[in-house]
């Protein structure tokens, strides 16, 4: 049976590592800081004790006075699971890290937060929407978007 | 003397057989050989995230069956195991066992499919095909009695499934077990040694473990290369820790082994099944739930071994009687991560195959 790991545990281990980047954390989330998303998940990957792999998948929530971007990872062979979560503040002009150089697997889930949640992400190879075409009024995940 | 060639970029699909369904690819030729790959997405996509904001837990179920159109069993326990986890609500016995039949079933049925399509892009115009798609008719026959449909099933439900197998299913199902090994050695001594098949897939779009695992690749298309990674196994739901099965996986990791792979988990699903049917015994198929339900918990992901790879639902709720917001981990979107890196240089009757091999949907593609 796959093993979550606890925030508390995930917390200490990622402050130790990368400084001032964890912002609280309960007994399964570790809430990150943006700006260092991209070192925590780099270490998150590189790091023999979690080893986290495999990213499973990105998702984005609209939560009006803040998006939150989840990041579901999971290590194969310990089988255990992680979630990382981190607060966008702000509805125009937002811009987050992008974690491809990291993992691979987020090239297109990363285009599909863009696309549908209007949640830009920075040094992404192909930033350009998914779903939808070029042009389409508004991201239509957005809890604010009226068609 | 070299010849100078200029490229060429041409469009494959949406409107093109082998695309299965409306895909698009723009892909740019140097000759015949693939230099760029641009897959274009979208020409399917329905919006199910945002529709599932509209609708209470129950209503979702049917939403669900139109992501992976030819594996709605499958979308239906990812999706009810999620909202279960979600709010706690328990499975009787019985039900358990219906829904791995059931969605063991469908993964037989979908690998089916994939085969067939498989060679129907080799070449081997339809007669594969048909004979696949004969053995798949009557698991839906069998679907039927379940629930009335073959395709948008609907079966499953918080709390169990929709309702108990009628009594004249159980003699179909055994018959089914008893003649399926027998129509998959056919098929296998159709295809796996056949020294067309062979040549036109060994050493095709090899694609390497470490690849597959850092661009997030799930299913048979990552145990094709030799990674054992099964969330059967992994993270027994249901009752899959009573079975006795094995994770069948590849050597090199390309097309014949991705179509390979397939083959034997068709034969573990047999097995299963089987088991399922020596163990099941009578009782309750659904437990007592709301239809309106509440959940408690403020979000849940929950990961299904569906036959494209993970499906994955991560819901987040309010308390209200709909999900504040559904993101669906579709397997065949995420796969497509690698098709460029698997189709540059390889000529554009490749192409056709390599990307057969991955065996998407593009109901679950564009959502």
């Amino acid at each position: 049976m796959s093993i979550p790991i606890t925030g508390e545990k995930a917390a200490i281990r990622i402050k130790q590592n990368v400084p001032d980047s964890v912002v609280v954390f309960d007994d399964t989330n570790v809430w990150v800081e943006v700006d260092k998303l991209l070192d925590v998940c780099s270490f998150l990957k590189d790091d023999v004790e979690l080893d986290m792999q495999f990213l499973n998948s990105i998702s984005a929530v609209d939560y009006i006075e803040y998006f939150e971007l989840v990041y579901h990872l999971r290590s194969l062979r310990n089988n255990t699971t992680l979630v990382i979560k981190a607060k966008c503040f702000g509805r125009e002009n937002i811009t987050v890290p992008s974690v491809t150089s990291v993992w691979k697997g987020a090239e297109l889930q990363e285009r599909e937060a863009w696309d549908l949640m209007g949640i830009k992400f920075s040094k992404h190879p192909n930033m350009k929407r998914i779903l939808l075409w070029e042009g389409f009024p508004g991201h239509p995940l957005r809890k604010d978007f009226i068609r | 003397m070299p010849i100078n060639t200029q490229p060429v970029t041409i469009n494959l699909g949406p409107q093109h057989p082998s695309t299965h369904g409306v895909f698009r690819l723009r892909v740019t030729f140097d000759g015949e050989q693939v230099i760029d790959v641009e897959p274009v997405f979208g020409y399917l996509h329905r919006g199910t995230e945002k529709l599932a904001e509209e609708r209470n837990y129950v209503q979702i179920v049917t939403l669900t069956d139109r992501l992976d159109y030819v594996a709605a069993m499958t979308n239906n326990l990812a999706y009810v195991r999620t909202v279960e986890s979600l709010t706690g609500i328990e499975v009787p016995e019985r039900g358990m066992y219906l829904r791995v039949i059931s969605s063991e079933l469908q993964r037989i049925a979908s690998h089916l499919i994939a085969t067939g399509f498989l060679l129907d892009e080799l070449g081997a115009f339809h007669t594969p095909l048909i004979y696949c798609f004969r053995e798949r008719e009557r698991i839906l026959e069998m679907f039927e009695m379940l629930c009335g449909a073959r395709i948008t099933v609907s079966y499953m439900r918080p709390g169990g499934v929709l309702q108990d197998a009628p009594t004249d299913f159980w003699p179909r199902l055994d018959d089914f077990l008893t003649s399926m090994p027998g129509y998959l050695d056919e098929l296998e001594g159709l295809i796996t040694e056949n020294e067309v098949v062979l040549a036109r897939t060994r050493d095709l779009g090899i694609l390497s473990a470490q690849d597959a695992i850092n661009a997030s690749i799930t299913g048979p298309v990552l145990r094709a290369t030799g990674v054992q990674w099964d969330l059967r196994k992994a993270e027994p739901h249901e009752v899959y820790d009573r079975l006795d099965f094995d994770v069948p996986i590849g050597s090199v990791g390309d097309t014949f082994d991705r179509y390979y792979v397939r083959i034997q988990e068709i034969r573990q699903s047999l097995r299963m099944i089987q088991q399922c049917v020596a163990q099941i015994e009578p009782g309750p198929v659904r437990s007592k739930a709301p239809y309106f339900i509440r959940p408690d918990s403020v979000d849940a992901y929950v990961g299904t071994e569906s036959p494209k790879g993970e499906l994955g639902f991560y819901i987040v709720s309010d308390g209200g009687i709909s999900p504040y917001r559904m993101h669906i981990r579709a397997p065949s979107f995420i796969n497509l991560t690698v098709l460029r890196e698997l189709l540059i240089g390889w000529k554009l009757a490749d192409l056709i195959v390599i990307f057969g091999s991955l065996d998407i949907v593009v109901g679950e593609v564009d959502r």
